[in-house]
């Protein structure tokens, strides 16, 4: 039988090592793994390589991680947010490298990790800053950026639905890097606000096959009224 | 800055008169991405008897206003991490989904903000030094080279009355050649192959004043 559900946090954090490149979905708040990524703060690998959209907020979660001295490098869009006080702290001080990629190559990268492409020619960041030491080409007279794939050792995402397969659905916009995120990674992790029954998931509406997840723990944390 | 008429004379538009003026321009079935900031403030102002697609990055085709007051679904943000609604016929995609439309040229218009534009249609948006520690680009520079038509949102000079509209970029590009028209407080101008081409100005404006604020030669 394949039940890739998990009953404890110890149990869905496990074999995560040091030094892993761990993906974290979610934009803003939403979609975000929150207590998975508690769990992550509780586990304690450390010189981990985060990738999320922003840079953590407050002194929780990602932030938390970042104070803590377990993240040594931030992959990630937009790092300079109200909320992102740690991470402009550990920066300032040099406690942590910084990559920044433009949103739509962070993903696509992260895609393309999943999808077995190694790299990729994207017009985008062409003769700006963060073209810097990239492989530039022309092809039908554009001018384009070599990327690569962005593989990763651990996701950890949000869902709406998951059956024990690691079939997931997602909610509204709560979707976001996700899915791309769990093709990414060697051991995706999901959390998911409701669990069903095998067979419940209507095939033609699961987002993210389950062939993608290695685990999934039911962690209900907020539902519509 | 050699300056012919006073300020008081000048009807220079507020920010919602700014994103008034654009939406007029937006056609039927156009599909759009209004980025973060003053260009958010255009879906305020969609012609209602025109049906527009408007798109967010992270993933959704089709939203409508904002949520009434106690009607905010917690998951459904737009890309400025605002709530928002659905019109029916709405779909939604994953972030890589999302920037393939974008990318791919399956946008009609996108709107940004910008610190600069220079005459050529480069465009500056995201760091204002090439020394900012850790600046945010966000999706930025997708947008600025993907959509079919990228216009500017934007005030003509900044606080202080530097130009804004220049000859060439000073801070760090977004994107190269890419902006196709601007529209600002005090008037809209096209990019075009010889330059910046003044098509509107706001009533107390002289062209030579709207020249006297652009740091750029402006053609007629």
């Amino acid at each position: 039988m394949i039940d890739k559900r998990v009953k404890t946090m110890a149990e869905a954090m496990a074999g995560i090592k040091d030094g892993s490149t761990v993906l974290i979905g979610g934009f803003g708040a939403v979609g975000q793994p929150n207590q998975l990524i508690e769990g992550l703060v509780e586990q304690g690998a450390k010189d981990l390589t985060c990738v999320a959209n922003n840079a953590g907020n407050g002194h929780v979660g990602l932030a938390r991680l970042m104070e803590l001295g377990r993240v040594r490098r931030m992959i990630c869009t937009f790092p300079r947010t109200p909320g992102s006080v740690v991470f402009e702290e550990l920066y300032k001080a040099g406690k942590i490298e910084l990559e920044i990629v433009p949103q739509g190559t962070l993903a696509e990268r992260m895609r393309a990790a999943g999808a077995g492409i190694p790299a990729f020619y994207t017009p985008t960041a062409v003769g700006t800053l963060l073209a810097a030491g990239k492989e530039t080409r022309e092809i039908n007279g554009r001018n384009y950026l070599l990327e690569h794939a962005l593989h990763a050792d651990v996701a950890l995402v949000e869902c709406w639905k998951a059956d024990r397969w690691g079939n997931l659905v997602y909610n509204q916009s709560g979707r976001n890097f996700n899915p791309v995120m769990a093709m990414a990674a060697e051991l995706t992790i999901a959390q998911t606000q409701h669990m069903v029954e095998l067979g419940d998931l209507v095939p033609d509406t699961v987002v993210t096959p389950g062939i993608y997840v290695q685990r999934v723990m039911h962690i209900p944390y907020l539902d519509k009224a | 800055m050699p300056d012919t008429a006073t300020a008081s004379d000048i009807k220079a538009l507020g920010r919602a008169d700014m994103a008034a003026r654009l939406a007029r321009d937006i056609e039927e079935g156009w599909v759009v991405n209004l980025g973060i900031g003053m260009p958010t403030a255009v879906s305020d102002y969609l012609p209602p008897d025109k049906e527009i697609i408007i798109h967010s990055e992270n993933g959704i085709f089709g939203m409508g206003p904002k949520p009434a007051k106690g009607e905010e679904d917690f998951w459904l943000v737009n890309a400025g991490k605002q709530y928002v609604t659905l019109l029916p016929g709405a779909s939604m995609v994953h972030h890589a989904d999302s920037f393939a439309a974008i990318r791919g040229g399956h946008i009609d218009l996108c709107v940004l903000g910008a610190f600069q534009v220079a005459e050529n249609g480069d465009i500056a948006n995201w760091a204002t030094s090439e020394n900012d520690s850790a600046p945010a680009v966000g999706g930025a520079m997708d947008l600025g080279v993907g959509a079919k038509r990228l216009w500017a949102l934007m005030e003509h000079t900044t606080k202080e009355g530097e130009p804004r509209l220049v000859e060439r970029c000073s801070y760090p590009l977004t994107a190269l050649g890419t902006v196709k028209r601007i529209y600002t407080n005090l008037a809209v101008i096209d990019v075009t192959p010889g330059g910046f081409k003044v098509m509107e100005m706001v009533p107390g404006l002289s062209f030579d004043d709207l020249q006297a604020r652009t740091g750029a030669t402006l053609l007629r």
